[in-house]
This record gives C-alpha cells, sequence and structure tokens, in this order.
C-alpha cells in the first residue's frame, strides 16, 4: 500500500508536577493534535510522570544549528559581569 | 585529484573532531556532525532494539488469556504494554538520526534489520513468562544499564526511561518462579524446565564472544558500547546465581563453578551453532513471529488510511 503512512511525528514536553519546567521525553506520530497527546500519554505517562503534557509538530520546531554554537553563543562569552560571583562583596556583609 | 584529496582531508578532520569530543565524554546529538559509520552502526543497532522490544510482545501475549489469575493477568498486560513502549522509544530515538519509522519496519519485514533472537523460542507453560521476565528482562537490564552511559544522546535517555521500568519487569519474573518453586512438585518441575531451556538463550543474547565480534571495536571506541559483550554476560551469570539458589533451581551448567581468582563464576560453553541457526532464521518460532509481525500491520492498514483521510479533511476544513 502505497499512501501507507505512519504519520506526521510530533515532539512530546512533559511537566512532571505543577511548578516545574517542561521537558522534552521524546516523539510520537499522530494524525492530529488530539491523537498526538492521547499517544503521548499512552507512551510517556504510564507511572504518574506527568500532570500535563505539550505536543508540537516537530517541524515547527526551528533548532540551532551546533556547527555555530562558537559565533552563535560568542556575545555571552565575555560578559562575566552577567554572573553574581563577579561582583567584590564587603568583608562581613551578609545574606547577599 | 586535488578535489579527491581535499575532501578525503575534510574527512579525516571531522572524524578526528569527533572522536575528541566522544573522548571528553561528550554526548553527540542528532544535529552534530558525526561520521557515517557512527550513523550507520546506531540505526542498526537500535532499530533492532526497537524491533526486540515490539516482538517480545508476541511470546508473551500467548500467555494474557491463560494467567493463572486476575492479578497475574493485569501485570503481564501492564508489562507487555511497557514493551510495546520500550520499542516506541527506541523508534523515537532511532529517527533522529534520520531513518523513518516505516523504513525501520520495512527493514525488518524483508529480513533485513533483526531483532533479538531470544524471541523465535515459544512460550510452553506459564513458567516460561517468570523465566522471560527474571532471565530475559533481566539479562536486558544489564545490557540496557550499560547502554544508559551510551555516547549518543537520544539513545541514552531512552535508555534511562527503559531501565526505570525494567525492574518491574524482572522483578515480576523472579516471583513467579519462587512462587512455583513453593507449589507443587508438578509446579516446581515445570520452573526448573522453564530455566533449563531459557538460561543458555539468555547467555546467548549478550552476543559472540568478543573474539568474535567484528563490529564491536569502533562501537566500543566511539562509545556506543560502554562493556564487551562477555563483560556484560558475566555481570549477568554473576548476579542471577544467587538468585536461583535462594529459590531452589538449578542452573543448568555442570560446568559452573566460582572462581576464587577471577571473583567470578566460570562457566560451560555455549553452543554458538544453535545461537547462528536461530539468528539465520531456523529457529523455532522465526517464521511465526515474522507472519504475525506483518498481518497485524497490515491489518492495521485501514485504521492508519482512515486517520490519514481525517487528518487530510480536517487540514482542508481549516484552510476554508
Amino acid at each position: 500500500m502505497a499512501t501507507d503512512t505512519q504519520f506526521p511525528l510530533w515532539e512530546v514536553f512533559i511537566q512532571s508536577k505543577s511548578g516545574a519546567n517542561y521537558i522534552h521525553a521524546g516523539s510520537v506520530h499522530a494524525a492530529d493534535s488530539n491523537m498526538a497527546l492521547q499517544n503521548a500519554r499512552d507512551t510517556y505517562t504510564r507511572r504518574g510522570e506527568g500532570t500535563s503534557i505539550w505536543v508540537v509538530p516537530t517541524a515547527a520546531i526551528v533548532a540551532s544549528n551546533p556547527d555555530d554554537n562558537d559565533m552563535f553563543f560568542d556575545p555571552a562569552n565575555d560578559k562575566v559581569y552577567r554572573h553574581p560571583t563577579f561582583y567584590v562583596m564587603p568583608e562581613g556583609a551578609k545574606a547577599i | 585529484m586535488e578535489l579527491v584529496e581535499k575532501a578525503d582531508n575534510a574527512q579525516a578532520e571531522l572524524l578526528m573532531h569527533f572522536e575528541e569530543k566522544i573522548n571528553r565524554g561528550d554526548a553527540i546529538e542528532p544535529k552534530d556532525r558525526m561520521p557515517d559509520g557512527y550513523r550507520k552502526h546506531l540505526i542498526r543497532q537500535m532499530s533492532q532494539h526497537a524491533h526486540s522490544e515490539v516482538i517480545g510482545m508476541q511470546p508473551e501475549g500467548n500467555w494474557i488469556t491463560r494467567a493463572p489469575s486476575l492479578r497475574a493477568k493485569q501485570i503481564l498486560l501492564a508489562k507487555i504494554q511497557d514493551e510495546g513502549g520500550h520499542g516506541l522509544y527506541l523508534y523515537s530515538a532511532a529517527e533522529t538520526l534520520g531513518i523513518s519509522r516505516d523504513e525501520m519496519i520495512d527493514l525488518l519485514h524483508s529480513g533485513k534489520a533483526k531483532y533479538s533472537s531470544i524471541f523465535n523460542y515459544p512460550t510452553l507453560t506459564w513458567a516460561d513468562i517468570g523465566a522471560i521476565g527474571w532471565l530475559v528482562d533481566g539479562a536486558a537490564i544489564v545490557n540496557q544499564v550499560s547502554l544508559q552511559r551510551t555516547s549518543y544522546g537520544p539513545y541514552s535517555r531512552a535508555m534511562v526511561r527503559i531501565c526505570k521500568e525494567e525492574s518491574f519487569h524482572q522483578r515480576q519474573g523472579y516471583e513467579i518462579m519462587a512462587k512455583m518453586m513453593k507449589g507443587t512438585k508438578d509446579q516446581q518441575e515445570m520452573a526448573q524446565d522453564a530455566m533449563n531451556r531459557w538460561w543458555w538463550p539468555s547467555l546467548m543474547m549478550f552476543g559472540p564472544h568478543d573474539s568474535e565480534s567484528p563490529r564491536s571495536s569502533d562501537a566500543v571506541k566511539w562509545k556506543i558500547k560502554r562493556h564487551t559483550n562477555d563483560e556484560l554476560r558475566q555481570k549477568f551469570i554473576d548476579k542471577t546465581v544467587q538468585q536461583a539458589e535462594v529459590i531452589g533451581l538449578t542452573i543448568p551448567d555442570n560446568d559452573l563453578n566460582w572462581n576464587e581468582t577471577t571473583g567470578h563464576y566460570d562457566h560451560g560453553p555455549i553452543n554458538w551453532d544453535e545461537f547462528h541457526r536461530v539468528i539465520n532464521g531456523n529457529g523455532p518460532c522465526n517464521k511465526q513471529r515474522m507472519d504475525h509481525h506483518k498481518k497485524v500491520h497490515q491489518d492495521g492498514a485501514w485504521v492508519r488510511a482512515a486517520a490519514e483521510a481525517y487528518r487530510q479533511k480536517k487540514e482542508k476544513q481549516s484552510l476554508n
């Protein structure tokens, strides 16, 4: 059957409890968003791993290219003053 | 000529960067550049691993309707669903390497992709369900725990997820064996018979001896494999012998002896002729397993076609 298909791919993100970050779990195939949610539930949360699920069409994700990492992340490399450890605190100051 | 040389140099440089990265202990992610050999090795290994999880549902599925209690039936259903889930984690991870799910299924159906030959043995009695959980999943766990540290990120993450779930599988199998060994003489014999039939195939699951394993060197160098076949097999034997003793099962190997010097159990020779016979398609259930997989895949085609038609309809509606 030439038109047989496994459906578009969706990326699955799971929040383990309310307040937590959504973390990428893997992917599922599904014909639409409802099916994607149900497949994600059955595949990635069989043991109460999640309280909330996001599904996103894989094709909609734009990712940075690791080959460009040096250039791409360069703006952050020379700004140590963005870290709290950069600053000299007076001797004896507390809770700062 | 010069162009070819330039391309070769570029390839060599890429390989050097890649291996430096591996040696630093960095994970490789889907969009990273990787040598063809690395990608090919992973696709082969991961798809074989995924197929094994899915084909492995069949020998256990054979006992769902005949489980001896409702408790046992519920557990078996949950376990088999997990195996399907594990297959999906692995297909999903393998797809990040650029192969599609359809291609992987095609390769399985055409016989080009393999699955673990352990699943070509039949499940004759309820004790076989115990033996599969305890020994087959036990052997798989030893391998999978090691693979949690494999160099390819998506594969490693799938392994972490799978390992969390597998210990339930092994414990439910061991519980079945322990229960039978506390039962009637017939039940004890049934458990021992399952042990006798599954022990050697379980040892074969780790693959040929290191001296005979042709693809091992690249896989170890690129940290796809973190331990060799023989190391993993030894680990499995060492931890399983005591578990057998506790419940009164005998390991069917007259040469099995504790070796004070090495701190490991020595074991008798493995029948590699049998291993190759089964891998090459002549095990007791090879044909049955493949036929069943193909049939279910074809029987499900109308469901996929219907869902696809529904998707296209909805897409049209959203355009209007």
